[in-house]
């Protein structure tokens, strides 16, 4: 995208960001906790952007990881942990249990990846419902508190939404400097050539582990901040539909851009709030409204943009060549 | 002179079909080796089980005098082997400078140091060097997809390079080249195999090209090595002529 200048982005982005300060502060209870479940999901949907868009690893399983970093986050800190603590052991686990969930994808690839990942996701379903003593059950958990932030309580709905909102700059901070680096480039190697990629000494495998992992953790993230934010968790909300939830956020935002995963959020929280006055029909609305975008742009919301930048980028630079070759011919 | 590979009695079956069959040969240290032969004579298999690529059904690969049959491509390569393969295998998304630095990164550091060090890993003026060295220097932030198809062989050839490596393996790299460019790129592989002191095996199908940058050349058919010499010696071998050279 460097058809912007870079001052007129740095000043948009300024622009947003102190939007989603300053705006929220007259918000309702009920506006706030859906501001807040976009940046929770977002947060999300980036990691899955990170194994999906960038490394291209299909996966399933991604609601799963949510699910796994909000229960290590609902049992930690009803057991009187401190909520950091708890996001850092939902890290971990949720690290871990991704780079193991990688192996299968060192074998099959694309449909095969995705039921693998689909039948990992109900497993941990069922873990999650059937293993009471640990998660409650179908009972879930209750009562899940919400931190104190450098002596600051965050009981109320506007600083806990700038906890969501300040752990997904940080978030979104890390997978910038993350894609910039020789990592995000041996992670699009993989996608684009992995036989290439070997040959240019990049350990393929090494690099899809981590791909799994980071973007597996960056779902525990997003769960751990779930769990403070509903304060009540049962199986339910982390399905299979929520996997994909997440894999529509990222298809639909754009695979493959940074800022895809902010704007596929923003989609899948919000246009249910606004195809509210629809009533039954909000979901055939969004269901077609999808398959018209997928048809129309593959590449989802930001791949049109993309295009209409490479286009104007291609009409530019022909033009340049037009004007060098006229300027030629008259000096001939 | 000293040899930097060497293959032993290296075999591959397909099925049924022995597409290698108990080939031997060395590289000597600095050397331009030529390997040319019939199509479907078993060259790109037996490159792909040099490299790792392919695991193959018997033999032995050794470089340096050191084992190295087994290995991952990527091991291979960190180990100072580096390949450029028959269809274009360039990046078209990334810019031809991208490129590069993606083609020489896993020579940098380690996995830490990519990952919170600089985002070119240190590689930009390296990178600009060999795009200069390639003449494509009005192209450095170009997307490698836009570049014609002489010019992304190029880039190919030179992303073979970005790792500094001793013994590259090159498949069919004139193929779809033009006259002029050609020239360019023989010039290019001559220029790094004297200065570098990098060695290659070259498979191609373009007879004046390899007989005049090649200083052994080895011929290849139904999976045997059929002749291995001077370009001037095998030229005039009759078993060459009869199986590729024609008369």
């Amino acid at each position: 995208m460097n058809g912007f200048g870079k001052p007129l982005k740095i000043a948009l982005g300024l622009i947003v960001i102190a939007g989603l300060i300053i705006v929220p502060m007259n918000f309702n209870r009920y506006g706030l906790f859906i501001l807040s479940q976009w940046a929770v999901m977002t947060i999300a949907a980036m990691g899955l952007n990170l194994t999906l868009g960038y490394a291209g690893q299909v996966s399933l399983a991604q609601g799963a990881f949510v699910g796994i970093g909000a229960y290590a986050a609902a049992i930690m800190t009803t057991h009187g942990w401190p909520l950091p603590a708890a996001i850092v052991v939902a890290v971990l686990l949720s690290f871990g249990v991704g780079w193991v969930l990688g192996y299968p994808a060192l074998r099959v690839q694309h449909h095969y990846l995705a039921f693998v990942t689909l039948a990992f996701s109900t497993l941990a379903f069922l873990v999650f419902r059937n293993e009471s003593w640990l998660t409650g059950g179908i009972y879930g958990i209750s009562n899940i508190p919400r931190p104190h932030i450098f002596g600051i309580a965050t009981n109320k709905p506007l600083p806990f939404y700038y906890v969501c909102l300040g752990s997904l700059a940080i978030v979104s901070l890390a997978v910038w400097w993350l894609i910039r680096s020789p990592w995000g480039r041996a992670f699009m190697a993989l996608r684009e050539n992995p036989l290439r990629a070997q040959s240019l000494g990049i350990d393929t495998r090494r690099y899809t582990l981590m791909a799994f992992a980071i973007g597996s953790a960056l779902g525990g993230v997003a769960g751990a901040l779930y769990a403070p934010l509903t304060q009540y968790i049962d199986p339910v909300p982390f399905n299979l539909s929520l996997s994909l939830d997440l894999l529509m956020m990222v298809i639909v935002g754009g695979a493959g851009f940074y800022f895809g995963p902010f704007l596929g959020a923003m989609i899948a929280v919000l246009l249910p709030e606004w195809l509210r006055f629809t009533e039954g029909y909000y979901l055939m609305l969004y269901a077609i409204a999808v398959m018209l975008l997928l048809i129309w742009s593959p590449t989802g919301i930001l791949g049109i943009l993309d295009r209409y930048l490479a286009d104007r980028r291609t009409k530019a630079a022909s033009a340049l060549r037009a004007v060098a070759k006229s300027r030629l011919e008259t000096v001939q | 002179m000293s040899a930097v590979l060497e293959v032993t009695n290296i075999k591959k079956n397909f099925g049924g079909i022995s597409a290698v069959a108990d080939v031997s040969f060395d590289v000597r240290e600095g050397e331009i080796l030529g390997l040319i032969g019939p199509n479907g004579c078993g060259k790109s298999t037996l490159f792909n089980c040099i490299l790792g690529q392919l695991t193959p059904s018997g033999g032995e690969v050794k470089l340096d005098g050191k084992v190295v049959t087994g290995l991952r491509p990527s091991e291979l390569n960190k180990l100072g082997v580096s390949r450029t393969f028959q269809l274009l295998q360039v990046f078209p998304k990334l810019s031809v400078r991208e490129n590069l630095i993606l083609a020489g990164q896993e020579h940098q550091g380690n996995m830490a140091s990519r990952l919170v060090g600089r985002s070119d890993a240190g590689l930009t003026e390296a990178a600009n060097q060999m795009i200069g060295f390639f003449k494509l220097d009005h192209l450095a932030a170009e997307p490698a997809g836009g570049l014609s198809y002489g010019q992304q062989k190029l880039l190919d050839a030179a992303m073979a390079f970005m790792g500094g490596p001793r013994l590259v393996l090159l498949d069919e790299p004139a193929g779809g080249v033009n006259p002029s460019m050609l020239a360019d790129l023989k010039d290019r592989l001559v220029a790094i195999n004297r200065e570098k002191n990098a060695t290659f095996v070259v498979i191609e199908h373009n007879m004046e090209f390899v007989m005049s940058l090649c200083s052994r050349v080895m011929v290849m058919a139904e999976g045997k090595v059929l002749a291995m010499g001077r370009p001037d010696e095998v030229r005039k071998n009759p078993a060459v002529i009869e199986a590729y050279l024609g008369h």
